[in-house]
């Protein structure tokens, strides 16, 4: 904790340093070297807070490997925690671009955190990097300068459908997941590409967001071969326990943040033999990866997950944008199009690029919860190379029909 | 009492030259949501500083004026409507939650209340064709009363003093009627005031209504602000807020929530920006508080203003009022 | 069959798990009045201090019943200090006793971030309980029945003490009527604080004992407390029996709840408290009109 701060500390003396000398010596060619400034959005305090540190640490390991300069440009870094709400979101998103003048943001966390300041930020023109999963924001309402890098909500559970059907084999399924939009988007983009290639959804189950015992919902549970999950948080560690309680035996099949690397510390052995697709996998052998992996053991002594991988390439589109953009980042119209012509070969999730929504094309990863040495590790067993938010459907009809939510696709009887 | 006047002048030219003197549209912008939610926590000190009335559902009643006003913007309504809407759904809503709630007082109107927010909160999140669930509902533009367009930090802030310094008076006023005298008597001394012949109940009732209507307005300044509403911001810890708003500056007293809200905001906003673990932070504050002046902040400072005053006039004394609680 | 069988078994679990979280609840807030808000952050506590030992977080591992045991008595240390050092100057405060909860339930969750930062932990079901036990054609899982058996020895401990000890004799004295107990000569004072150390002791139990099903995570303390206060609502505060057969009660409508109306699923807690409340404010088991 007293390294970040002094950290923070250290970087706002430099920071009024620097502003002190653009203002001291107003020529161009010393406001070209200027700091770059770059924004993080996270969750520090409360119940989401579990993801927010790790976002924070993502984006630090990449700019210590940095040595904080993109493009030959100092990075100047402020985090800011919005604690978790849309108000303090605004207020946090208006203290960046209103007072600190960032060059990007990177963040927020939660869906509703982005849906809240998403108009605010584009006013603004400030390019924004988000893992918040909200679909629309690069399909029906999209953002011009907002950059996903991660995933929309459905886009893992696309290529996990198929591989659900035409790999497990599986024909009938019980979806269940939190009642609200991210467990929507994620079961509804599931049951479209499932009952495409023959399987069925037989029933969808939703608890609500604060659930201490999923028991009741768990026995819920029947006439089926298997089960889609889309926790987020820690509540897939509940849900796994109280469904090995329940006796349950059928393959359960999730997401991102169900089959999270973050959570194998977490999980017991109830989870063996899950499976989870995911745009980051822990065991991808890249060299970036493996630095990534070596830098997050070393100052966190944790594996990293989906949320610091998420936040560490975000900010590799960033530096890489930035370098494309010859590190400029004034005219911000010209910096966002650099940021989405960004195309990277290697990141720890592999090959990334963008849409012209803005939203990542690159690879998911299928893998299976296994005991290695011990311990439970993903495993990979499937890569879908190239995968776009609209799997392998044509865009203008994709986006013809409404957003997956509770009731679409509807249940067929 | 002029010292009284010298300083309410104080306070005045500061508010009016907010924009003139802070640092940047950030600061302007943390004003105006210290103002709005200062008349948020006046509005509830109503039921608990002067009817006894602990409530633990206000942020309910909050989102439901939010919603309102989000939801009439997003039907095609203009802003006018929008408003006017969203302020009659606001008192219909408290008295519906008066009518519930006061069938108890003390700990069992905690409860209910408390009860009432949760449902709301779930509602909120539930009935998605109304609210759109966890994805909220975006407030695209600001009013334009008059053409005089509230979309810059300025203008916000200037309409939101006028609606903060009306509220203030409109609660000075109240306090001193006949009606707040009345209220504070049920606060006090209930029996007796239903033996005098007073209806307590409807006494109550009304205060709830007043507390309805300031936190209705609030409600809309805040979504306007934000420009977006969502579940969240119902939720119990969003109550719990500015409850400690209202208790912390001193509940019962015209100045105290608006010392409350301006110490909630400033370490939410600011401080946090610089101090990792402001939330504990803002815990120990409240912790602090309840030692060194128990009673809250405006009458707890004011208490040991007066004894430092004693203390220094009249120093052979000292040993006498050393006793005193 | 099974389905009804496993429900009608899990609420009775679930019950047990609620009591254990509201029994001090209920004790603290009959006997002193006071709504101790930092319930659920002492919950959250008590796990947290539990898992640091059960996992080995400081390098060495505890069996899970003496991690249990130390968590508890930690625990109650803490309560018993904030009782002596905070609590006791705000007698009949309400006001002032919400403040210094609150504010002591956002430093217990923020302290619990900075020592065991965000990521869950998980308390593994204690050894020769991970199994399953077979009731004819159901299973169920051993440990959720250990949890049955666990909360009827607390309750029926508790009653002892309440009931066949001095102490418990000046407790319900004081409950009763506490100037009476005083003008007696019963210690008042001192009793609060042995009262808020149990209560808080009985809160950091649960959080372990509750720990195998729940899992620790940040925000545990914000799902928790308003379970207990559905529970005390129900039963009445102060009422032994009331936390009890409240918390089986709100285990039933829980589990069945959530099973045959899931559309409903986030008011099923929370319309049968208000309707209890609007019927009758006192609960079902309380004697006090509040």
């Amino acid at each position: 904790m007293s390294r970040k701060v002094t950290r923070r500390k250290f970087m706002a003396a430099t920071a009024a340093g620097a502003a002190l000398a653009t203002f001291k010596f107003p020529s161009p060619a010393i406001a070209q070297a200027a700091p770059f400034k770059l924004g993080l959005l996270t969750i520090k305090t409360g119940p989401l807070a579990q993801g927010g540190i790790q976002m924070e640490q993502g984006v630090v390991t990449f700019l210590k490997e940095k040595n904080y300069t993109f493009a030959g440009r100092k990075v100047d870094f402020i985090s800011a925690d919005t604690g978790g709400n849309p108000a303090g979101t605004k207020t946090k998103a208006q203290e960046l671009i209103e007072r600190d003048k960032v060059d990007a943001i990177l963040g927020p966390l939660a869906a509703f955190e982005l849906l809240a300041i998403s108009d605010y930020v584009a006013q603004h023109k400030t390019p924004m990097l988000s893992l918040a999963g909200a679909d629309d924001m690069t399909q029906r309402k999209p953002n011009p300068y907002f950059l996903r890098p991660s995933a929309c909500s459905s886009q893992a559970m696309h290529p996990m459908a198929d591989f659900a059907a035409k790999e497990l084999k599986l024909k009938k399924i019980v979806t269940i997941s939190e009642d609200f939009a991210f467990g929507y988007e994620q079961m509804g983009g599931f049951q479209q590409t499932f009952e495409e290639n023959g399987g069925k959804i037989v029933n969808k189950i939703w608890p609500p967001l604060v659930t201490p015992d999923y028991t009741p919902f768990v026995a819920q549970i029947a006439d089926c071969d298997g089960v889609c999950q889309g926790f987020a948080g820690s509540n897939p560690l509940r849900f796994m326990k109280t469904y090995a309680a329940a006796g349950l035996k059928y393959p359960v099949v999730t997401g991102e943040t169900g089959g999270d690397d973050a959570l194998m510390r977490a999980f017991g052995d109830e989870a063996l033999g899950m499976y989870s697709c995911c745009p980051y996998t822990l065991d991808l052998a890249t060299d970036s990866n493996k630095r990534f992996i070596a830098a997050m053991q070393k100052d966190y002594k944790v594996d990293p997950g989906f949320y610091a991988a998420g936040l560490y390439v975000a900010a590799a589109v960033v530096a890489a944008g930035l370098e494309k953009a010859k590190g400029k980042s004034d005219d911000k119209e010209a910096f966002v199009k650099a940021l989405r012509a960004v195309d990277l070969e290697d990141t720890p999730r592999g090959p990334i690029k963008f849409d012209h929504l803005g939203n990542v094309i690159g690879d998911f990863y299928v893998r299976r919860v296994e005991k290695v040495n011990g311990k439970l590790a993903n495993k990979t067993v499937k890569t879908y190379h190239n995968v776009s938010q609209f799997w392998t459907y044509d865009e203008t009809k994709f986006l013809a029909q409404p957003v997956y939510s509770r009731n679409y696709p509807p249940l067929k009887s | 009492m002029s010292a009284r006047l010298i300083a309410l002048g104080i306070a005045f030219a500061t508010l009016v030259t907010v924009p003139y003197w802070m640092p940047g549209d950030y600061y302007i912008n943390v004003a105006s949501q210290i103002l709005f939610y200062a008349i948020f926590a006046l509005g509830l000190n109503v039921l608990v500083g002067y009817a006894g009335l602990v409530s633990l559902g206000h942020a309910g009643l909050f989102g439901i004026a939010a919603y309102a006003t989000a939801y009439m913007l997003q039907t095609g309504y203009g802003h006018t409507a929008a408003i006017v809407v969203a302020l009659i759904v606001g008192i219909a809503s408290m008295a519906v939650y008066a009518v519930l709630s006061l069938r108890s007082t003390g700990i069992g109107f905690i409860m209910i209340t408390l009860a009432l927010g949760e449902i709301l909160w779930g509602l909120a999140y539930r009935w998605i064709s109304l609210t759109g669930g966890d994805n909220g509902i975006s407030v695209r533009t600001r009013p334009e009363p008059f053409g005089f367009s509230l979309a810059s930090p300025n203008t916000f802030y200037y309409t939101t003093l006028i609606i903060f310094l009306l509220s203030v008076a409109a609660m000075a006023v109240l306090v001193r009627s006949p009606f707040g005298a009345s209220l504070m008597g049920t606060r006090d001394q209930p029996r007796r005031m239903n033996a005098l012949g007073y209806h307590v109940w409807m006494i109550r009732f009304y205060a709830c209504l007043v507390s309805g209507l300031l936190t209705a307005v609030s409600g809309i300044l805040f979504v306007y602000y934000t420009q977006f509403i969502s579940p969240q911001t119902l939720a119990l810890t969003s109550s719990a807020e500015v409850l400690l708003m209202v208790i912390s500056g001193g509940a019962g007293t015209l100045l105290g929530p608006i010392v409350g809200a301006t110490l909630v905001v400033v370490v939410k906003t600011v401080v946090s920006g610089f101090i990792e673990r402001w939330n504990f932070l803002l815990g120990a504050v409240f912790v602090a508080i309840v030692i060194l002046m128990p009673e809250g902040l405006v009458p707890g400072s004011a208490r040991l203003w007066r004894l430092a005053w004693r203390k220094l006039n009249a120093p052979a004394k000292t040993a006498a009022t050393e006793g005193e609680p | 069959m099974n389905f009804w069988l496993v429900l009608t078994a899990n609420s009775v679990t679930f019950g047990g798990l609620l009591f254990l979280l509201s029994a001090g609840f209920s004790l603290i807030f009959g006997l002193m009045r006071i709504p101790n808000l930092t319930h659920g952050s002492l919950f959250m506590l008590g796990a947290y201090v539990g898992a640091t030992f059960v996992v080995g977080l400081l390098g060495f591992q505890l069996n899970f019943w003496l991690a249990a045991i130390l968590a508890t008595l930690a625990v109650a240390a803490v309560g018993a200090l904030a009782e002596r050092l905070l609590l006791r100057r705000l007698p009949g405060d309400q006001l002032a006793q919400v403040l210094v909860t609150l504010g002591l339930s956002f430093m217990a969750a923020d302290f619990c971030l900075m020592v065991w930062g965000g990521d869950p932990l998980n308390i593994a079901t204690p050894g020769g309980l991970g199994g399953f036990v077979r009731f004819g054609v159901m299973v169920f899982p051993a440990y959720r029945l250990a949890i049955i058996v666990i909360a009827i020895v607390v309750a029926v401990g508790l009653w002892l003490l309440l009931d066949r000890t001095r102490l418990g004799a000046m407790i319900r004295a004081g409950v009763d009527d506490p100037d009476m107990a005083r003008v007696v000569g019963i210690r008042v004072s001192q009793l609060f604080t042995v009262v808020f150390a149990l209560g808080a002791g009985l809160a950091a139990f649960a959080g372990i004992i509750g720990g195998p099903i729940l899992s620790v995570y940040p925000g545990l303390d914000q799902d928790m407390l308003p379970l207990a206060l559905v529970v005390v609502i129900l039963g009445g505060s102060g009422s032994l029996l009331g936390s009890f057969v409240g918390s089986i009660i709100v285990g039933f409508i829980y589990n069945f709840g959530q099973a045959l109306l899931p559309e409903l699923a986030y008011f099923v807690l929370f319309m049968p408290m208000l309707l209890v409340l609007l019927l009758r404010p006192q609960g079902l088991f309380g004697r006090h009109v509040p």
